[in-house]
């Protein structure tokens, strides 16, 4: 009897009870809630729940402008896309410094950082993030968090601690030309000189199918040298926005959209790796800034510039940071959006406190 | 006419038809793969530009199959309940299988929606991308990207609840409601004679 029962109910039962909590419990691992592997929310940590609200968890402090993307059609036999071909489009984009803390002082970082989402009359939208540096630097997105955290100042003396300095160099020795670069590199004076470079790689795609892999840079009209130690130890808390806000005021400002063709063999998913500079380049057009506003009413605020949407005709290489990169900026995204959303933003929507 | 005669009513299916048979095993593996897709995209280092791509128009073919196959829910018999399921159970069922509908229209047209407010745009396939549903606007954004998320969730509690009792219904009542969507009338050549 007893047997019996077994074999019809809870044998059964228990067979259904695994079945339905095995999903349960691998839909939390595909969410990530459950293990301790590195998902895109690690790289934000507790910023999506302890911020300032509304602003943007990396690269905070910026500045919102317009402008027009002037098309060259130099490009239009490498790429199908609407924007190679378009005389004129429309761009929107963002001037931002590298730092976390959207307060921080201009002086704080060498890092500068331009975005952009240019929408063709297809409809079809180019979104990019670019920076000042020409390289990441190590090959993969879990490179960035050991780098952090090698480099994360010993409490007892303030320095990074040499041994795991050293330890993190052994596993990622790709990123010392970066580091070296970062300690020489020129620190920029205006956002207006800086050359923005696309760091990820991407791929052409022509109407005849053919396919090219490309990076490219917004290369300023503007020359202007580096600031120097002295300079800087005077510079403004806010010196690059002020002076952003004059420059574009007296005039439009300029960047030729530089394309850096790869030839085989070239590293194209690895962003810690450039391409000789001798690699052939096309400028497929000039990046005209028109205007500049303030960034909690200038039209860019609720705009993810996540460098994955490409429009049809540009393609995302396998670079395994570009993956990572648009799913660490969706939650950025997301958590400020709620937070201006559900009313929690002040003075990242341009309320002052108390209002 | 058949229909018209009040003493020949059309006696009740044994079995969901074909088409509601092919549409409810198809969904259930693209919502169930839909729901991985989901969280998997939000949670991945390297996946997420390939989930996205798969997660909208995967999500357009599941609201278009849902309109199909609730037409075909309203537009045909199903099969009633055994007698022997309790009436506490019976509702539970009817509730949820109503919930299931609307969860499977609401969650893919929330995407479209939330898409629609944050002025992306929703791909299907190279360059084919559906207009905007809803005007550009971060409190949307906001409010219909929670829903859809929260969303997500309740229709994953609710399969689960589902697939649990289908298996309770195949595995321990043996009472017929498992197979009358697991396959198709066996005896339904030696019926068609009364017809």
């Amino acid at each position: 009897m007893q047997a019996r029962k077994f074999k019809t109910i809870w044998f059964p039962l228990a067979a259904i009870a695994v079945i339905v909590g095995g999903l349960a419990l691998l839909f939390a691992w595909a969410a990530g809630l459950l293990g301790d592997r590195t998902t895109t929310r690690t790289f934000l940590g507790n910023t999506l729940q302890e911020f300032e609200p509304g602003y943007r968890r990396a690269h905070g402090k910026g500045v919102c402008f317009t402008g027009v993307f002037h098309s060259s059609g130099a490009a239009s036999s490498l790429s199908k896309a609407r924007v190679f071909s378009q005389q004129d489009i429309p761009a929107i984009g963002r001037f931002s410094i590298g730092s976390g803390d959207p307060h921080a002082a201009d002086t704080s970082t060498s890092t500068v950082s331009m975005a952009l989402l240019l929408t063709a009359d297809d409809q079809s939208q180019w979104r990019m993030k670019l920076n000042n540096a020409p390289y990441f630097p190590t090959r993969d997105a879990e490179g960035f968090l050991a780098q952090r955290s090698a480099f994360e100042p010993d409490p007892a003396t303030g320095q990074p601690d040499p041994a795991r300095v050293a330890a993190f160099f052994e596993k990622y020795p790709e990123a010392r030309k970066a580091v070296e670069y970062k300690a020489t590199a020129p620190w920029p004076r205006s956002f207006a000189g800086a050359q923005y470079n696309v760091i990820n790689a991407f791929v052409l795609l022509a109407a005849d199918g053919k396919r090219q892999a490309v990076r490219w840079s917004m290369r300023p009209h503007a020359t202007l040298p580096g600031l120097s130690a002295e300079e800087r130890a005077k510079a403004g808390h806010d010196f690059l926005f002020e002076d952003i806000k004059q420059r574009s005021a007296n005039g439009s400002l300029y960047w030729d959209l530089v394309l850096q063709l790869a030839e085989a063999g070239d590293p194209v998913d690895d962003p810690s790796q450039p391409w000789p500079p001798e690699r052939q380049q096309v400028v497929a057009g000039t990046l005209e800034v028109t205007s500049v506003r303030d960034q909690a009413e200038g039209g860019c605020r609720d705009i993810n510039f996540d460098p994955t949407l490409v429009p049809s005709g540009i393609e995302l290489s396998k670079d395994p940071v570009l993956a990572a990169r648009a799913g660490i900026y969706s939650h950025s995204y997301n958590a400020r959006l709620r937070e201006i959303g559900f009313g929690k933003a002040t003075q990242a929507i341009g309320k002052k406190d108390g209002e | 006419m058949m229909h018209d005669l009040p003493e020949t009513p059309a006696p009740a299916p044994g079995h969901f038809n074909l088409l509601g048979r092919v549409l409810h095993w198809a969904m259930a593996i693209g919502i169930m793969a839909m729901l991985f897709i989901g969280v998997g995209m939000m949670s991945s280092l390297s996946l997420r530009p390939w989930l996205i791509d798969l997660h909208q128009p995967l999500g357009i073919a599941i609201l278009v199959l849902a309109l199909l196959r609730l037409a075909n829910r309203l537009l045909r018999a199903v099969p009633p309940l055994p007698a022997s399921v309790p009436r506490w159970q019976a509702a539970a069922a009817h509730a949820s299988h109503w919930l299931l509908y609307l969860m499977m229209i609401a969650l893919p047209l929330l995407g479209w929606a939330v898409r629609s407010a944050g002025n992306w745009p929703v791909i299907l396939m190279d360059g084919w991308m559906l207009p905007a549903i809803v005007p550009e606007n971060p409190v949307l954004y906001a409010w219909l990207r929670l829903a859809h998320g929260i969303g997500a969730w309740l229709l994953f509690a609710l399969l689960l609840g589902h697939i649990g009792a289908a298996l309770v219904h195949a595995w321990i009542f043996r009472d017929g409601v498992f197979s009358s969507m697991a396959r198709g009338s066996r005896t339904r050549v030696s019926r068609l004679p009364d017809n």
